[in-house]
C-alpha cells in the first residue's frame, strides 16, 4: 500500500510498515495506517490482536523496532526530544485511569501542564478548572482520586489528558474497567470531545460508540489490520470472514 | 527474699543516664541518615543494567542481614584502623548501624519503588514528564508511604540495636548503665530502669515518625 | 590461626547451634501461646500480652538479657549464664513469634471461622483444624525470618559471659591477634548457619505470592 502524498500533507498521525516484537512475537505486523486532523478512528479486534500495542507505539510508551511513526510532522526515533514533543501534543487515557493517589483531582490536572509545559501556577489552575468543569466534575476538584467513583476517575483522566491542549487523544479501552452504569457517562465525555473536532483514536468494543462517533473503523487480528471502513459499510458489509466472526461474537452476546 | 532492692544509685546517675539517653538518639539518628544515604545508593546500584553492581549489593545486603551486628561492629572496629582511619568508638558505631541498616533500606526501598504500578509510570509519560520528574513528582510519594512501616520498625530496631555498641564502648546508654553497674553492683535495679528508658525513646521514636506520616502521608487510598 | 583455635571456634559454634534450637523450640510454645491470647476476645488477655509484646519489642535484646540475668539471680535461683540467655531469648522470642502469628491468625478471612462455627465446631477445633494450618502456612516466611534474627541475636549471650561462637572469637582474638582473621572466620560461620535459612525463607515467599495470584 502506497501512501499518496497529498494525504501525507494533512495526516495526523502516519505509520509506515511498523512491526515490533516483544523478544521473539511479533506482536505488529506491517501496520500502515494515516490519520487525518479531526478524525475519529475505533480500532477494535480479539484480545491480543495488537490494537493497544499499537497507540502505544503512538506515544512511545513501547518501542517500535521498524517503519516510520509519524506525528504532526515529528518522526518517532530513539532521540528523546521527539519522544518528549510527541507526548507533548498526544494525550492518553488509560483502561485503569492511572490516576496519582497522592494528589487531589485538581493538583493531578496541573501537574504536567507545570513541569512538562512550565506554566505558572495560577494559569495551570484555571486550565485544569476550565477542563474538569466541561468533563463535569468540578465540584470534586479538592477530593483525592480513591473517593471518587470509576467513572468519575475516568472523566477527571481525560480533563488530566485535555490540560495539556493535546492535537490527539488516544484511549486505550477506556470503559472496559468500569461497571456497566458509568460506562455511558465516559461515552458521553468522549462524544462530547469528539463534536469538538478533536482527533482521537480508541481502542474499545463500545460499537454503538463507534456507529456514532466514528469516521472508519479500523479491525485487527494477529498484529495486523485486516479491514478498514466508515461504520455503516463496517457494520453492515464487513469483507473478511475474520471480521465476521468478530462482530458476532461481540454483538449478540 | 532476704534481697533490699535499692535505687539510690540509679537516682543519683540519673544525669548521667539521661547523657546517655542522648548518646543513643545521636548513635540512632546519625546511623538512620547514613542507613537512607546507603539505602537509596544501594538502590541505584542494585537496580543498574550493570550486572557486577547489582551482584555486588546483593551480596553485601546478604552477608550483613545473615551475620551478627555484634561480629560486624568488632569487625569494623578492627578493619577501620587498618584501612588508615583512626576513630573513636562513637563515629564508629555510626558507621556500622548505618551499614547495617543501610543494608536493611536497600530492600525496603526497593519493593517499595516495585510496589508503584507500571501504570503510573506509563500515565507520567504520556503527559509529557522527564523519567526524573515521573520519579520525584509521582513515584517517590508513593513508595514512602508504601515503605513507610517497614522503614519505622527497621528504624526503631536500629535504635535498639545501638545499645549492642556498648561492646566498643561507644558513648551510649547501655554503656553508661554498665559503668553505673560496675561502681554499684545494683545490677538489677540499674538494668531494669534502663531498659524502662529504652522503652520511652522506641515509643518516642514510634510516636515522631506516625506524627511524620499523618503529616505528609495522609492521603485516602482503596 | 591453627587447628586448635579453629576446633575452638567450632565448639563455639555447637553452642550457637544449640542456643539458637532450644530458644526457637520453646519460643515457638510461648509464641503459640501468647499468638492464642492476643486473639483470644477476652479483654484481659488481649491487654496482657499486648503490653508482653509492646515491651520486649521496644527494648534492646541485650537488656532483655541484662534483666533475666540478674532478676533471676535475685529471686534467689542459682543458675549458669547458659539457662538465663536460653530463657531471655525464649522470653524475647516468644513476644516476637506471638506477634507474627496473631497477624497471620487475623489475616485468615473471617469466613473461615464462620464456616467453622456454622459446623458446630468448638474453639479447640476450630483453631487446630481450621485457622491455625492456614495461619501458620502463610507466617512461614515470617517466622524463618525471625528464626535468622534469633541466631544472630544469640551473639549477645557472649555480653552476659556465656561462651558460644562470638565470645569464642573474642577469646581467640585476644589470644593470637588476628582480629580480622577471627571475625571474618565467626561472620563466614553464622552467614554459613542463617544464609540457607534466609534463601529458603524467601523461596517460601515467592511460592505463596505465586499460588495467592
Amino acid at each position: 500500500m502506497t501512501n499518496p502524498s497529498a494525504t501525507q500533507a494533512d495526516a495526523m498521525i502516519t505509520l509506515t510498515h511498523v512491526e515490533k516484537w516483544y523478544g521473539a512475537f511479533k506482536a505488529l505486523h506491517d501496520v500502515t495506517m494515516s490519520v487525518h486532523q479531526g478524525e475519529k478512528i475505533v480500532l477494535c479486534g480479539p484480545s491480543g490482536s495488537g490494537k493497544s500495542t499499537l497507540i502505544r507505539c503512538i506515544n512511545s510508551l513501547e518501542p517500535h523496532q521498524k517503519g516510520e511513526i509519524r506525528v504532526d510532522g515529528i518522526v518517532l526515533g530513539p532521540n528523546a526530544k521527539a519522544i518528549d514533543a510527541i507526548r507533548r501534543e498526544v494525550g492518553m487515557v488509560f483502561q485503569q485511569f492511572n490516576l496519582f493517589p497522592h494528589l487531589t483531582v485538581l493538583e493531578n490536572c496541573m501537574l504536567a501542564p507545570m513541569r512538562a509545559l512550565g506554566l505558572a501556577k495560577s494559569e495551570a489552575e484555571s486550565r485544569a478548572r476550565a477542563l474538569l468543569e466541561r468533563v463535569k466534575i468540578a465540584e470534586q476538584a479538592a477530593k483525592y482520586p480513591a473517593q471518587l467513583s470509576g467513572g468519575q476517575q475516568q472523566r477527571v483522566a481525560i480533563a488530566r489528558a485535555l490540560c495539556m491542549q493535546p492535537k490527539v487523544m488516544l484511549f486505550d479501552e477506556p470503559t472496559s474497567a468500569l461497571d456497566p452504569e458509568m460506562v455511558k457517562e465516559v461515552l458521553d465525555t468522549m462524544i462530547g470531545l469528539a463534536e469538538d473536532g478533536m482527533t482521537m483514536i480508541c481502542v474499545t468494543h463500545e460499537m454503538g460508540f463507534a456507529r456514532q462517533v466514528a469516521d472508519r473503523v479500523i479491525f485487527m487480528a494477529d498484529g495486523a489490520i485486516v479491514e478498514q471502513a466508515p461504520p455503516a459499510e463496517f457494520f453492515s458489509n464487513p469483507a473478511h470472514e475474520r471480521t465476521r466472526k468478530f462482530l458476532g461474537e461481540i454483538l449478540n452476546h | 527474699m532476704d534481697y533490699q532492692l535499692d535505687f539510690t544509685p540509679v537516682i543519683d546517675g540519673l544525669p548521667d543516664l539521661l547523657l546517655g539517653c542522648l548518646g543513643t538518639f545521636l548513635l540512632a539518628i546519625c546511623g538512620m541518615l547514613l542507613a537512607i544515604v546507603i539505602g537509596i545508593g544501594g538502590v541505584i546500584l542494585r537496580t543498574s543494567p550493570y550486572k557486577a553492581a547489582r551482584w555486588a549489593m546483593i551480596g553485601f545486603v546478604e552477608v550483613i542481614r545473615n551475620t551478627p551486628f555484634l561480629v560486624q561492629i568488632f569487625f569494623l572496629y578492627f578493619a577501620l584502623p587498618l584501612a588508615g582511619l583512626r576513630l573513636d568508638p562513637t563515629p564508629t558505631a555510626i558507621i556500622a548501624l548505618g551499614i547495617n541498616g543501610g543494608a536493611y533500606a536497600i530492600e525496603i526501598i526497593r519493593g517499595g519503588v516495585q510496589s508503584i504500578s507500571k501504570g503510573q509510570m506509563e500515565a507520567g509519560l504520556a503527559l509529557g514528564l522527564h523519567k526524573a520528574q515521573v520519579f520525584r513528582f509521582i513515584i517517590l510519594k508513593p513508595a514512602l508511604r508504601a515503605i513507610f512501616p517497614s522503614l519505622t520498625s527497621q528504624f526503631v530496631l536500629l535504635t535498639l540495636t545501638s545499645s549492642v555498641a556498648s561492646a566498643i564502648s561507644a558513648y551510649e546508654l547501655t554503656a553508661v548503665s554498665q559503668r553505673i553497674e560496675s561502681d554499684s553492683f545494683r545490677s538489677f535495679e540499674v538494668y531494669f530502669t534502663v531498659t524502662a528508658f529504652y522503652l520511652v525513646i522506641s515509643w518516642l521514636m514510634m510516636r515522631l515518625f506516625a506524627f511524620f506520616s499523618a503529616r505528609y502521608f495522609a492521603y485516602p487510598v482503596k | 590461626m591453627g587447628t586448635d583455635e579453629f576446633v575452638f571456634l567450632l565448639t563455639g559454634l555447637k553452642w550457637t547451634v544449640i542456643l539458637s534450637a532450644i530458644a526457637f523450640v520453646c519460643g515457638c510454645l510461648g509464641g503459640l501461646a501468647v499468638a492464642l491470647a492476643r486473639t483470644s476476645g477476652i479483654k484481659l488477655l488481649e491487654r496482657a500480652t499486648a503490653a508482653y509484646i509492646g515491651v520486649f519489642q521496644g527494648t534492646p535484646l541485650l537488656m532483655q538479657l541484662f534483666v533475666v540475668y540478674y532478676g533471676l539471680a535475685l529471686v534467689g535461683f542459682k543458675i549458669d549464664a547458659w539457662v538465663a540467655v536460653a530463657t531471655g531469648l525464649t522470653l524475647h522470642a516468644s513476644a516476637y513469634l506471638g506477634e507474627i502469628w496473631r497477624g497471620s491468625i487475623e489475616a485468615v478471612p473471617r469466613g473461615q471461622t464462620e464456616a467453622a462455627k456454622a459446623l458446630s465446631l468448638k474453639y479447640v477445633s476450630r483453631m487446630r483444624d481450621v485457622i491455625l494450618p492456614q495461619a501458620l502456612r502463610v507466617s512461614l516466611p515470617a517466622t524463618i525470618g525471625f528464626l535468622v534474627q534469633l541466631i544472630k541475636g544469640t551473639s549477645l549471650a557472649s555480653i552476659v559471659g556465656f561462651t558460644e561462637l562470638t565470645r569464642a572469637g573474642n577469646m581467640i582474638s585476644n589470644q593470637i591477634f588476628q582480629p580480622l582473621t577471627v571475625f571474618g572466620i565467626v561472620g563466614l560461620m553464622y552467614f554459613l548457619l542463617c544464609c540457607p535459612l534466609t534463601i529458603f525463607g524467601a523461596h517460601l515467599e515467592r511460592r505463596f505470592a505465586a499460588s495467592a495470584r
